[in-house]
């Protein structure tokens, strides 16, 4: 029996070194031992978490955060494939790019919440608040992440909050222009902000009650 | 532009040989800000190098800039090698979906003919304009995008990352043609009558990617690139940090670094000293809600920290101020470094 916390370090020496097939060994090591759901949450999230806390700290760089997201990803689908019922029972959530075709954030946030066991759409980049307002609609999303580079698009997201505002979907935002102006999400009139993958997790396991 | 005896040529190169000349030198850089001085569209605007060239002497005048920007708007070299612009009526206008869709495209990839692509033309005539207007009384700075931080428009981040770390092969391809590119751009620039260029390299800087992935790639890229453009830089990372890499940013060749205002611009300045001249940090996104007050105490606080001893510009920290700015705040900067700017700086703390 490994002990939790030496594979988390294992894992987010694997990670940083962009040592692939080590990360995917660990984690399915770690699936081996408990369920592959409580893998996912303890040991992948934990180090993408430690990863994500330390770009925000100056330690890390974004590419550090975003190629260890999709090895996880990968692995984590492996040991909970896309279909597995532990997926299921959770509240419909979609995140997309607004206004502009820059994909690293929402890569980066889609990697890390697969990653922690959530299943959610990926609606694309260069949404506008007409599709956007659409999807919502026809798929009944109730968790709605968007991540946006360029301050004019960050600000078009008022439009879209007000449309959305007799609609059951909490609107949450991220990207550069958020990280900036800390107050631009409130003004936005989003129900809440993540600066790293680990706060949007917080936000999302706040959201569906912890429900992966 | 300026009326007293120092022009902003001369009290720029005085702060780039880290001396103190008569007062802290002020870098606005305004772009889109001069549509709304000729009541144009920003599309509009920058459809003809006439309206830049009215814009900026407009700007520069009104602001008592120490430079100017004859920079249109970062997707262009984006158009001139066939990719898409997607133009806003309140911000600069945005790269498109990536015209590299599928990493094999790299080993197809053309490189465009910067000094005859039509796109370009207009830059050159905007520079060669403004060259005939100030002369050499304040800096011309053109702009290029890095060969390195290029394809983040090309091909997007997530498939540009994963070929600098996977696949060696494309990513040398990839930076042998961006690389030509830029020299011609830079050089043609130049030869327009920029007095120097700003090399634009966010992927370079540490909150993209690590250290020792930057020297083995960014950092070699900026040197040979910078070494075969015929005149001075300044290298600019929209906002990345970069205090871990100052020393090895001094040795790609480059005078001058833009510096984020997540790193406190005290300790850049003593991490730069006599090596890069700092060139900072207002927060470019924050600064729309800044106030009267709050715009004078942290242009203050800025001058305070980082101005003695020369080897300073005050400016944002992304290296273009959002449209959204107001007058009122960049004239409130203005007139906080023309009052509290001058050298001696005889600014306490608090």
């Amino acid at each position: 029996m490994h002990d939790i916390q030496a594979l988390v370090q294992d894992l987010e020496r694997a990670l940083l070194s962009l040592n692939r097939n080590e990360a995917i060994k660990i984690i399915h090591q770690a699936s081996t031992q408990s369920s592959p759901i409580e893998a996912a949450c303890e040991v992948v999230t934990e180090a993408l978490d430690h990863i994500g806390a330390g770009w925000e700290e100056g330690r890390y760089s974004l590419s550090q955060v975003y190629i260890s997201g999709l090895i996880c990803e990968e692995a984590v689908d492996a040991v909970l494939p896309r279909e597995a019922p532990e997926r299921k029972d959770q509240p419909k959530m979609a995140i997309g790019v607004f206004a502009d075709y820059h994909l690293l954030g929402k890569r980066i946030i889609y990697s890390s919440l697969r990653a922690a066991g959530f299943e959610l759409t990926d609606l694309g980049s260069g949404l506008n608040t007409e599709d956007v307002v659409k999807m919502v609609h026809k798929q009944q999303i109730s968790v709605l992440l968007l991540s946006t580079l360029m301050l004019p698009s960050a600000l078009k997201i008022k439009e879209l909050t007000r449309q959305l505002k007799d609609m059951p979907v909490k609107v949450v935002v991220g990207g550069a222009p958020f990280r900036f102006d800390e107050n631009l999400w409130k003004e936005v009139g989003a129900y809440a902000t993540g600066k790293t993958p680990k706060e949007a997790l917080e936000i999302v396991n706040n959201l569906t009650g912890g429900k992966v | 532009m300026n009326t007293m005896a120092i022009t902003s040529m001369e009290r720029v190169l005085k702060t780039l040989g880290h001396q103190e000349p008569d007062r802290v030198p002020m870098f606005l850089m305004l772009t889109m800000h001069g549509a709304k001085e000729l009541g144009l569209s920003i599309r509009e605007y920058f459809s003809k190098p006439e309206h830049v060239i009215e814009g900026q002497l407009r700007l520069g005048q009104k602001y008592q800039n120490d430079c100017i920007v004859p920079f249109f708007y970062g997707p262009l070299e984006i158009e001139a090698f066939g990719g898409e612009v997607i133009w806003a009526d309140d911000g600069p206008p945005n790269s498109g979906e990536p015209f590299i869709r599928s990493i094999e495209q790299i080993n197809h990839l053309k490189m465009p003919d910067a000094r005859s692509s039509k796109v370009l033309q207009k830059v050159y005539k905007a520079t060669e304009g403004l060259n005939k207007e100030v002369g050499n009384k304040i800096p011309i700075i053109g702009v290029v995008m890095s060969p390195f931080s290029l394809p983040v428009m090309q091909m997007g981040f997530d498939k540009y990352l994963e070929i600098m770390f996977f696949r060696p092969d494309l990513f040398k391809r990839l930076m042998e043609v961006n690389q030509e590119f830029c020299v011609n751009f830079a050089n043609r620039q130049l030869e327009a009558g920029a007095t120097a260029i700003c090399y634009f390299d966010p992927v370079s800087s540490t909150t993209i990617i690590p250290r020792e992935t930057y020297l083995k790639t960014g950092f070699l890229i900026a040197q040979q690139t910078i070494s075969r453009i015929k005149g001075p830089t300044a290298t600019h990372f929209a906002s990345g940090r970069i205090m871990d890499i100052v020393d090895d940013i001094a040795k790609t060749g480059t005078a001058a670094v833009g510096t984020s205002t997540s790193e406190d611009i005290g300790m850049m300045k003593v991490a730069c000293k006599g090596k890069l001249t700092v060139i900072g940090n207002m927060n470019g996104i924050d600064m729309r809600n800044w106030d009267r007050t709050k715009t004078v105490h942290i242009v203050k606080d800025i001058i305070r920290k980082a101005a003695p001893g020369g080897g300073f510009i005050l400016s944002d920290n992304h290296g273009e101020i959002p449209f959204q700015v107001s007058e009122e705040t960049l004239m409130t900067i203005s007139e906080t470094v023309q009052t509290y700017g001058h050298y001696p700086i005889q600014l306490s703390d608090g």
